[in-house]
């Protein structure tokens, strides 16, 4: 029993990792990793998201009519994203600044409903928590990856912090002369650079 | 029949416990939201539009009554004199409301500059009416009495392209400020005739 919790949590992290190996909730993937503060902010609001809602959803899941389900795991999913907003914008309004519609938009992730879905309506409560916090913190490194390339070919330092608890600085990797490549912090450079990533995911086995 | 009630039960007690735990919880974070809004948003909007101002606008302002609600303003000296009054208000954008603060000159009752504040539209095209300073630009030194239009409509703004409903927000914002702004006309004189010396 112990092992399969732990391998629920780990298979999140590496083998199912949302945005690399099921090419999952694109939206806020390329939308949102500007830069590695954005990505690591968005990935931890998605994260307590899966975690809150999968946990109610597995404690509720004997209660919740099968007909009306998906219409009451969007009701649970909304009101923790709400929180999300709320509370990001009372501790943390610099990132909800720069996150503004994404946030929102975490209602309508495919990450979140479908592991609420797939998995914790079917599973018990101590198996559906390592489960949304595996996948969450997988999609967590998968953006805060994304946008510390972005940034660093883009502007050619990496700066920021999370939620001011963890603060990192690193100025120009490149050398003095480096000329900021702008094209990897625009919209079409997310497309370019998560194809490029997901290339190196698929050299590696995902066993 | 008994799982239609319980179907009907099951979303409806989902629905008043979410609600209203939401309440609850817009009730706590929205003083913090208020005072991250004034430091992080409005203030230095207020201060960019007022640039010139020999004073800060934004520990110069006051409350005034309107009604019965409160308004925020904001005061502006120039050349030793406070002339300026920035109003706030908001108007229905594409996606929620579009906040802006918009600064009135008292002396010859011209627009002194303008800014959007708070909004949600789409990045990249609502959005700019935020981020495009050629779009606020074009209010500067307007004349109050004229009310405020995109070309379309017959006015004298031109509309951000691809986001016609976001420039027609702003400008029944600004028309809005505006009326504030004749509706208390007297009270402000009154209130900022001392400041400023």
């Amino acid at each position: 029993m112990a092992k399969s919790i732990a391998s629920e949590f780990t298979k999140g992290l590496w083998k199912e990792v949302p945005p690399f190996r099921l090419v999952l909730g694109l939206c806020p993937v390329l939308g949102v990793t500007t830069s590695m503060k954005n990505g690591i902010g968005m990935g931890l609001a998605t994260t307590f998201v899966l975690l809150c809602s999968n946990i109610l959803v597995s404690l509720l899941r004997k209660v919740i009519p099968a007909k009306v389900r998906i219409a009451c795991f969007i009701i649970i999913i909304a009101t923790f994203v709400i929180v999300v907003e709320q509370m990001m914008q009372a501790f943390a309004y610099t990132l909800f600044l720069d996150l503004g519609v994404f946030i929102p938009l975490i209602v309508v992730n495919c990450i979140v409903l479908g592991r609420a879905e797939a998995f914790a309506s079917k599973n018990g409560v101590v198996k559906s928590t390592a489960d949304g916090l595996g996948i969450g913190l997988g999609f967590t490194w998968a953006l805060g990856l994304l946008g510390a390339v972005r940034e660093l070919i883009g502007t050619g330092s990496l700066k920021g912090d999370v939620f001011g608890l963890i603060h990192w600085d690193v100025p120009n990797i490149f050398g003095a002369s480096f000329e900021p490549f702008g094209f990897a912090v625009q919209a079409p450079g997310a497309f370019v650079i998560l194809g490029l990533l997901l290339c190196a995911m698929n050299l590696i086995p995902s066993k | 029949m008994g799982e239609m009630i319980k179907m009907v039960m099951v979303l409806t007690i989902l629905s008043v416990i979410s609600g209203g735990g939401l309440k609850g919880l817009e009730e706590w974070a929205k003083p913090k939201i208020e005072n991250n809004v004034m430091n992080l948003v409005k203030g230095p909007a207020i201060r960019q539009i007022l640039e010139a101002a020999d004073n800060d606008p934004v520990e110069d302002r006051f409350k005034i009554k309107d009604g019965d609600q409160e308004l925020n303003i904001f005061v502006g000296v120039f050349g030793g004199k406070a002339d300026t009054v920035v109003v706030e208000s908001s108007a229905n954008g594409f996606a929620d409301k579009v906040g802006m603060v918009v600064a009135i000159n008292m002396t010859d009752d011209t627009l002194r500059g303008m800014a959007v504040t708070t909004h949600k539209e789409t990045p990249g095209l609502g959005a700019m009416a935020k981020d495009d300073p050629n779009f606020s630009a074009q209010f500067a030194g307007k004349n109050i009495t004229d009310s405020f239009g995109v070309t379309n409509d017959g006015g004298q703004i031109s509309a951000l392209s691809g986001a016609t409903i976001t420039s027609r927000a702003v400008c029944s914002g600004i028309n809005q400020a505006v009326d504030t702004y004749n509706r208390l006309k007297p009270q402000l004189q009154e209130q900022i005739k001392g400041m400023g010396n």
